[in-house]
């Protein structure tokens, strides 16, 4: 029977070189994620959140295992399949946006659909759709410099789903914002997930970001914990 | 071209840093073009050299004068099939810095070995009758705004004293490498008022042969000729003579090149640092465009791209500039270069090289752009 898993990491082992010195980042993980879950990564600093992330989406190799999203053994791409690949499945949104600020929001949002076949006119389409889903119609022509750092993230985030990507990794996305921005965004998030069904996995600090995940894992030195573990963890931490 | 749009708005984002790379390639392409130009002008004397014609000159040396009576001897010489003979005057049109050439020349023989002057043939006509007239080339006419029917006063240096020239003729050349900027006079005209021992006395015989292929027997022929007298010649092909004329200033294209490509390579050095400055200071946004999908290529071709455009936009003005402020302004460099004219391949070898310091100023941040490790860069930041 074929697995519903979108991303399979099977005795994934991360190791940093500095200097001499070998830093294991991750050791030993395994994880599971079923298509249309929202799962929260937590986890201290250093604990390898983004470094995980950064293995679903195919923007880093493990040192070891075996990293499987999409149907796809990612060790097994070349870098330019890689990139096809990732342009096809990811939605990346940083934590500090990352917008590039000599485009407009619009021009922003259209970047990963330059990567494909799509006419002007289409790809005008899907870019005010995309903006409109994130609540930013009117502000097309605005430069990164012209938005509030909420907005911001918006944009971010409609660059990230406008390739309608199977997968949606989010690295911190409100550590950078007030509460009331973080709620929107995280909000944001939900419905992208409950009714778009977009799988997202999202690293994040905040527990009452976790809270909004179906499901939060927790990485601690490198080393995952149970899944009923985690949870426990983060609830007895808010009590 | 899709793509364009990102390629120029990263170019955008410093406009002055881009604006001074443009210009300091401009500014070194319109060198290019300029030093290249001096080349060609000499060469265009070479090019307009007929292969039957020859030049017949002082064996000493081209100060020195032959004798008139020579004429009759060199028309015997067997294969020659034409003989005329002019002076150069060495004047100028009221300052010493308004300088161009004016011969004094055998005006019922100059035509018939000159085929590649043009002019109309009621101003030849007109030319031929008045013995203080002149023809003057179609840039001359232009740069002076002289049209027929002017006097020219000419200061003479070799010939001291003010002389004037009615124009009655306004010449072409058949082609563009045909000198249009010299001022013909006639040698009758000269050689009247001049005192008794300066009396005729030819600066330059001009032979014409039935064959390019006889160039060097009849050269050989005319040179045995006179070996024994008191002014012997030196005989050769027109071209040689342009050539040999070219080298009495020393190896000036060597020169030339040299300067010429020292710039381009200078400037080329720092479009290559801005450059690689400007890929640097875009790691981050470059790591994004990869985390979104742009391929190694792709990124590649984006930031070659930049440098590749910023190149040809220097080329295209520097090259552009130098072929039209040398057109609009007739530059003769004060008569020393009366085909000063940039050629269309010089434009194409200024936009070539530029193209080429695109490429090659391109290539080092575009490659280390392609290699980016995206999980390296976006930590050095986040």
């Amino acid at each position: 029977m074929e697995s519903n898993d979108l991303v399979e990491l099977r005795q994934v082992h991360k190791i940093y070189y500095r200097d001499r010195n070998e830093v294991p980042v991750l050791q030993g993980i395994d994880l599971d994620i079923r298509q249309g879950e929202f799962v929260a990564l937590m986890g201290p600093s250093g604990s390898g959140k983004s470094t995980l992330l950064n293995l679903v989406a195919g923007i880093d190799t493990p040192t070891q295992g075996n990293v499987r999203v999409a149907g796809e053994s990612l060790g097994q791409l070349k870098p330019s399949k890689l990139a096809a690949w990732r342009a096809r499945h990811i939605g990346f949104i940083f934590q500090l946006y990352n917008l590039i600020p000599v485009l407009t929001a619009s021009q922003n949002v259209e970047l990963p659909l330059l990567l494909t076949r799509l006419s002007a006119k289409e790809r005008k389409k899907r870019v005010l759709f995309a903006l409109e889903l994130v609540g930013l119609t009117g502000r097309e022509k605005h430069f990164p410099r012209q938005l509030s750092g909420g907005e911001e993230q918006r944009v971010a985030i409609a660059r990230a789903i406008v390739g309608d990507p199977t997968l949606i990794v989010a690295d911190e996305p409100t550590g950078d914002l007030d509460a009331r921005n973080a709620a929107d965004i995280l909000l944001l998030l939900q419905r992208l997930n409950r009714e778009l069904r977009k799988t997202i996995l999202m690293v994040t600090h905040d527990p009452h970001a976790a809270e909004r995940a179906q499901r939060v894992l927790h990485l601690d030195k490198g080393v995952l914990q149970a899944d009923g573990q985690a949870r426990r963890i983060e609830t007895g931490a808010r009590s | 071209m899709k793509y364009v749009r990102l390629i120029v708005a990263n170019l955008m984002r410093a406009k002055r840093r881009t604006f001074l790379t443009v210009f300091s390639i401009a500014v070194a392409l319109f060198l290019f073009c300029t030093l290249r130009t001096v080349i060609t002008s000499f060469e265009a004397s070479i090019r307009a050299s007929e292969a039957t014609r020859l030049v017949v000159r002082h064996g000493a040396s081209l100060v020195f004068p032959l004798p008139l009576s020579y004429r009759d001897r060199l028309t015997q010489v067997q294969g020659v099939t034409g003989v005329t003979y002019g002076n150069w005057f060495g004047g100028f049109y009221q300052d010493p810095k308004n300088q161009f050439a004016q011969f004094a020349m055998d005006v019922p023989t100059m035509f018939g070995l000159f085929p590649e002057t043009v002019i109309p043939p009621d101003q030849l006509r007109a030319f031929q009758a008045e013995r203080t007239s002149c023809i003057i080339g179609r840039a001359l006419a232009r740069k002076y705004s002289w049209k027929v029917g002017d006097t020219v006063p000419i200061i003479g240096t070799i010939y001291p004293g003010e002389w004037r020239f009615v124009v009655r003729g306004i010449y072409e050349g058949k082609t563009q490498d045909v000198d249009e900027n010299t001022l013909f006079f006639h040698w009758d005209y000269l050689n009247e008022s001049l005192p008794e021992g300066r009396k005729n006395y030819v600066g330059i015989y001009w032979l014409r042969i039935a064959s390019p292929s006889m160039a060097a027997a009849v050269s050989e022929r005319v040179d045995a000729m006179f070996q024994n007298s008191s002014q012997p010649t030196k005989t050769e092909t027109e071209k040689a003579f342009q050539a040999g004329f070219i080298s009495m200033i020393g190896n000036v294209q060597l020169l030339l090149t040299i300067i010429g490509s020292a710039i381009v390579f200078a400037i080329m050095l720092v479009t290559i640092n801005t450059m690689m400055m400007a890929a640097r200071e875009r790691t981050t946004e470059i790591a994004v465009l990869k985390t979104l999908g742009f391929s190694n290529g792709l990124i590649l071709r984006l930031v070659g791209g930049e440098a590749l455009l910023v190149s040809l936009l220097g080329g295209l003005l520097g090259c552009g500039l130098a072929a039209l402020v040398f057109q609009k302004t007739d530059f003769t460099g004060g008569g020393f270069f009366p085909n000063f004219r940039v050629l269309p391949q010089t434009v194409l070898t200024g936009i070539l090289l530029a193209a080429l310091m695109g490429v090659l100023s391109g290539l080092a941040p575009a490659i280390s752009a392609a290699h980016l490790k995206i999980a390296n860069a976006m930590r050095k930041v986040v």
